[in-house]
């Protein structure tokens, strides 16, 4: 058995924090913009679906860049985020995982947003007629009927956040222990002369959890079957 | 217990302009051929389509009136729906299906109305099932359920059976004549079946076009012929009301009390003194000027010519009331002697010199009673 050095568990950790964060982070946005997307009929319901769309075929590195401009300490916002909240995302896990939580923010969305259009609309008017207003049926069908998306959702934003280079590098640059998640470091490892085997065992350690992430999605969706069935 | 509704939209392809008032209690039978918008109209009593103009109203409850600018969100309207595709919450057990309105609802049923239609409905050992392990008939019997136990002001049912099988359809028919009988609370019942219409309906509105092109009792609603072209659908008969007077189990046959006559028809299985309702179509009535003998007919009733219409095509409607007394024409027009209805064609009404004022016998082939057919 191949022992990781701490450094290598440290790099782990951080990876599983960072997108621990951003998914839980992202998820009610995801489910309100999903169900906009998905029931809402109102003008510029286009642009937002375009919006969200954007950091799939965007660059990472771009996205990366687009918030160094934006949240950037000298940025006005970025200052006035600092100054007000002491919320500062550069050079910071934190930032990291905002910049996660974008990347993989289409992922839940569509997930949630097609479990959702697989509803049949007259449950809504049998609800209306039954007495329900729209927060009621929000919480009593909207939320229930979507949750097969919202966990599948979920586990290929947490895969997907989790294997995010380009972004973070950016972005949040390549710091031991605060940003430097399982990729940077193997890219690091790689960049170090003598540190192939260290790669190959991050490597390792990624495609692992990629599994392990698959295989998730996958039993929590059959449950979810299975339950639905009973 | 009224239901005023008249309304105006343009649709697709027509323009709606429906009128009618229920001024009684029962179930109203909104009848019309496929996409004639009669679901169209029932959606905007429940509030799911807005009229262009117009206004609906349910007892004194205003829910739509264009004038005043009144238009009642769904939730506030108190209507019961049930769905051809009786929309059940999959992710839902039966119980949580079945109380979903009633938890939302400040007017609750008393308890003991609840177990009541539970009851009626026999739906305990579905309780903690999921709505994909029912059968269609008991998914629409929940359905009901739901609506009822939500203490609605109207009943509203979108073809509830078209979904279903013949088998099906006879198990849920007994509960939609138990909520007829039993509760108070005014049903309008979309279809485009007459047989149901036969055995439920009470009044009938018929649509064709997006039109209201009639409104009364079923029973004088049934009878009229005018109304047979509707889409070939419509196939005029006779509707009575009877009585079972005596039953003979051993030949197999109930006696009924109609009109001043007895019917005889086979074994019914239910109490003396039950009510029942007949269904005769006015094509399986034969006229005859003498009381034929051995004849395998049951039934062959004495009556009077009344009136007899021309049809399009080769058949005339004669149409006949009960007896054979002097009177017996007047007294159908003021006391409600029951009428019946034959469809012949023209050469047998001029080989019969058929005229009003006649005294002729009716042969009836066949009877439906309640729904199942009697007296092949």
């Amino acid at each position: 058995m191949i022992s990781l050095t701490p450094a290598e568990i440290e790099a782990l950790l951080l990876s599983l924090r960072i997108s621990g964060v951003a998914v839980a982070c992202a998820l009610p946005f995801a489910i309100i913009v999903a169900t906009a997307l998905a029931l809402g009929r109102f003008p510029g319901r286009f642009i937002l679906d375009a919006i969200v769309h954007l950091p799939l075929i965007l660059p990472p590195v771009v996205m990366g860049y687009l918030l160094l401009i934006a949240l950037g300490t000298r940025a006005p916002l970025g200052a006035w985020l600092y100054e007000t909240f002491d919320l500062r995302f550069v050079f910071s896990w934190t930032g990291a995982a905002l910049a996660s939580a974008i990347v993989s923010f289409p992922f839940q969305v569509r997930a949630i947003r097609l479990s959702l259009e697989n509803v049949n609309p007259g449950l809504y008017q049998a609800a209306e007629t039954l007495g329900a207003g729209p927060i009621d049926r929000f919480f009593s069908l909207t939320l229930p009927l979507a949750l097969p998306g919202i966990i599948a959702g979920a586990i290929t934003a947490f895969a997907a956040s989790l294997g995010e280079f380009g972004a973070i590098i950016t972005f949040v640059s390549n710091i031991p222990g605060e940003t430097r998640t399982l990729p940077l470091a193997i890219y690091t490892a790689i960049q170090t002369p003598g540190g192939e085997l260290a790669a190959a065992r991050l490597a390792a350690l990624s495609i692992g959890l990629a599994f392990a992430g698959l295989l998730l999605s996958e039993l929590a969706l059959r449950r979810i079957r299975k339950r639905a069935a009973s | 217990m009224s239901i005023g509704v008249n309304v105006e939209r343009s649709l697709k392809t027509f323009r709606l302009s429906a009128e009618f008032n229920i001024p009684e209690p029962g179930i109203t039978a909104l009848f019309g051929p496929s996409g004639s918008g009669k679901t169209t109209l029932v959606n905007m009593i429940a509030g799911l389509v807005r009229p262009d103009r117009g206004h609906i109203q349910i007892n004194d409850h205003v829910l739509f009136e264009h004038s005043r600018g009144i238009n009642l969100p769904v939730r506030k309207r108190r209507v019961g729906c049930v769905f051809q595709d009786n929309r059940l919450f999959p992710h839902k057990s039966v119980r949580d299906n079945l109380f979903y309105g009633a938890r939302r609802n400040p007017h609750k049923l008393p308890q003991d109305e609840q177990q009541a239609i539970l009851e009626m409905l026999d739906i305990w050992d579905l309780m903690d099932r999921r709505p994909n392990l029912l059968s269609g008939g008991e998914k629409q019997r929940v359905a009901l359920g739901r609506a009822l136990l939500s203490n609605p002001d109207v009943l509203l049912l979108d073809e509830p059976l078209s979904a279903l099988d013949h088998a099906r359809k006879q198990e849920i028919l007994p509960y939609l004549e138990w909520l007829r009988d039993h509760r108070k609370i005014p049903i309008l019942y979309v279809t485009h079946a007459i047989d149901e219409v036969a055995r439920l309906a009470d009044h009938m509105v018929i649509i064709d076009q997006g039109k209201t092109l009639a409104t009364g009792s079923v029973f004088e609603m049934l009878g009229r012929t005018d109304l047979a072209p509707l889409a070939g659908r419509f196939d005029a008969g006779t509707v009575l009301a009877a009585r079972i007077v005596s039953r003979d189990p051993k030949a197999e046959v109930s006696f009924l009390e109609c009109g001043g006559q007895r019917l005889v028809v086979p074994y019914l299985g239910r109490p003396k003194s039950d009510r029942v309702r007949l269904h005769i179509r006015a094509r399986d009535v034969m006229i005859a000027r003498t009381p034929p003998h051995d004849i395998s007919a049951n039934n062959i009733i004495p009556v009077t010519v009344t009136k007899i219409s021309d049809e399009p095509g080769d058949t005339i409607d004669v149409t006949m009331c009960f007896g054979q007394d002097a009177d017996a024409t007047l007294l159908a027009e003021t006391s409600g002697r029951p009428k019946i209805h034959a469809r012949i064609t023209k050469w047998s009404g001029s080989r019969l010199k058929l005229q009003p004022h006649q005294k002729v016998f009716a042969v009836i082939k066949s009877v439906t009673v309640n729904g199942q057919l009697r007296d092949r």
